[in-house]
């Protein structure tokens, strides 16, 4: 039978700016173990806000009423009623951003300043180096960078955006590790910051090769570069723009006053080939773009090395450098900067046409026992046209072109290792 | 048209029943991405796993519906999965079977009882 209780699944918890559906889940449920909530239409008993299970507990966005009236399919997401899919279907929603614009409410995403004490931002971004491997200090005001929080063990607790306002950072964090995310600031960093908590103002994302027309026919943005930041005036307020986003398109993500974010949003759906893009076509669009969801593809597990986000550390917080270590995990990663990780996340390429999903087991060859690895996300790419996947093999596999075996529904059916992004990105640089 | 609970319906055709999904069931599936189908020729009873069909949300098991031998298949389906959200419940049909006992059909659902299955 048509097994509803598999339609749309919870992730296990929250990616970056991350979103997804893997298998489908989407970027956040609860922090913890893998678990597939089951959030799951039951064909009798169709998923919004009326019918079907109960949402009481849920969080909405300021953008609620106006998914509503989109007709979208509401579900439960990281502790909120979000839009997984509009009335256009998930496969035209991903190929419409990546031929026109989508927008994309991320308002369920956590958004705090860290304001130095000191009044001196380098005080703040030296504080936030303690949680993270990233060089923050040289990070330029007006500029955004991706960072990780890690644990003692090496693990990724969240992944985040940090971004230089001038006189303070503006961080955007997973909607479902953003209470622990939060705690863990306000536990490590209260002595140098003040910590507050954006709770009045939504925050959008506005993807796709029309974005920079459609926002600028509202703001200042089109001189903006990729991860650049800046505080704009609008007949919606000051919006806080950034020039990113986790679809592997050029665009934007705003954060704008929660008392203007419908308005603003209806303005820009307003604008020719605009349109409103769920948490579905989001998961297939950061996949496409080799970006990892938070809780699949990088958790407490996975080192920042195994997780192939290594890039983001740069040279002078790695052995050697001028300011080495001094963030959790140190000496797991330092040490697997210098000499590789045993397994290493990977893109996957099916050579069927069956679609290779979360938690499918890989192995080396047709018959052996032992796994070499497993898939962490894995959907059909609508823009590539074909089944992709992502997921961590033991390392000697990890070479790009190698051929490996996943094993679906009892049968062994052969990838190969491939390079991401699987569909090249766009962003303006 | 006979309807069942697991969003199939079934066709008489001459002396071979048509078994596809219902709209319904295709809108809940969403885009169809792949399908796979069962080899010809094979006895199966009611609730075998005869079809495999994965929609950008998840995979799902098509049971056949009653006891019978699959004498075709829409092989057209393996190129052309969308034609399930396209066309479910006429070109986009799955299997051909020759059923073993007609009668098994007798308690399905009509479209009226369906309709109302489904609400």
């Amino acid at each position: 039978m048509i097994d509803t209780t598999t339609l749309w699944r919870e992730a296990p918890h929250a990616s970056a700016e991350g979103i997804a559906i893997s298998g489908i889940g989407t970027e956040g449920a609860s922090n913890g173990s893998q678990l597939v909530v089951g959030l799951v239409p039951d064909f009798s008993k169709p998923v919004d806000a009326k019918k079907g299970r109960d949402m009481s507990d849920l969080k909405r966005t300021g953008l609620y009423d106006l998914h509503v009236e989109l007709g979208a399919k509401m579900v439960p997401f990281a502790g909120y009623e979000m839009p997984v899919q509009y009335p256009l279907g998930v496969m035209k929603e991903h190929i419409h951003t990546r031929t026109s614009a989508g927008l994309f409410d991320v308002s369920h995403m956590g958004q705090v300043l860290l304001r130095p004490i000191s009044g001196n931002v380098s005080d703040a971004a030296l504080a936030l180096e303690t949680l993270v491997p990233v060089s923050l200090l040289a990070l330029k005001e007006g500029r955004q960078r991706y960072a990780m929080f890690t644990n003692d063990a090496g693990g990724i607790t969240d992944d985040l955006m940090v971004a230089n306002r001038g006189d303070h950072l503006f961080v955007v964090v997973n909607a479902a590790c953003k209470g622990a995310d939060i705690a863990h600031m306000q536990a490590n960093l209260s002595d140098s910051c003040d910590i507050e908590i954006i709770e009045d103002r939504a925050l959008l994302a506005l993807q796709g090769p029309l974005a920079e027309a459609a926002l600028a026919a509202i703001a200042l943005v089109a001189d903006m570069k990729f991860m650049d930041v800046a505080v704009v005036a609008s007949a919606f307020g000051d919006l806080w723009v950034s020039r990113s986003g986790y679809s592997g398109e050029d665009g934007y993500e705003v954060s704008v006053a929660n008392d203007q974010a419908a308005a603003f949003a209806r303005a820009l759906l307003a604008t020719d080939g605009v349109e409103p893009i769920g948490l579905g076509a989001r998961d297939s669009l950061r996949l496409e773009a080799g970006l990892c969801l938070y809780g699949n593809d990088i958790d407490e597990t996975t080192s920042p090395v195994e997780g192939a986000i290594e890039w983001a550390i740069q040279k002078v917080r790695r052995t050697g450098g001028e300011r080495a270590g001094g963030f959790p995990g140190a000496d797991r990663i330092l040490s697997e900067l210098e000499n590789g990780a045993s397994r290493r996340r990977i893109g996957i390429l099916p050579d069927g046409r069956a679609p290779m999903r979360a938690h499918t087991m890989l192995f080396a060859d047709e018959t052996s026992d032992a796994a070499i690895g497993e898939i962490t996300s894995g959907a059909f790419g609508p823009t590539i046209e074909r089944p992709m996947s992502m997921g961590y093999v033991t390392t000697e596999f990890a070479t790009t072109g190698t051929t490996i075996y996943a094993e679906v529904r009892g049968k062994r059916l052969p990838a190969t290792v491939a390079d991401m992004p699987f569909r090249p990105s766009t962003y303006k640089r | 048209m006979k309807f069942t609970e697991e969003h199939e319906w079934l066709r008489i055709e001459g002396d071979l029943v048509v078994v596809g999904i219902t709209e319904h069931a295709a809108e809940q599936l969403g885009d169809v991405v792949f399908i796979e189908l069962p080899d010809t020729d094979q006895e199966v009873a009611k609730d075998d796993e005869v079809v495999v069909i994965e929609s950008v949300k998840a995979a799902s098991d098509i049971l056949a519906p009653i006891d019978g031998e699959i004498v075709e298949v829409n092989a057209m389906l393996v190129d052309e999965p969308g034609k399930v959200n396209d066309d479910p419940q006429g070109e986009a049909w799955f299997i051909k079977m020759k059923p073993a006992d007609l009668s098994q059909m007798d308690e399905m659902m009509d479209e009226a009882a369906y309709k109302k299955f489904i609400g």
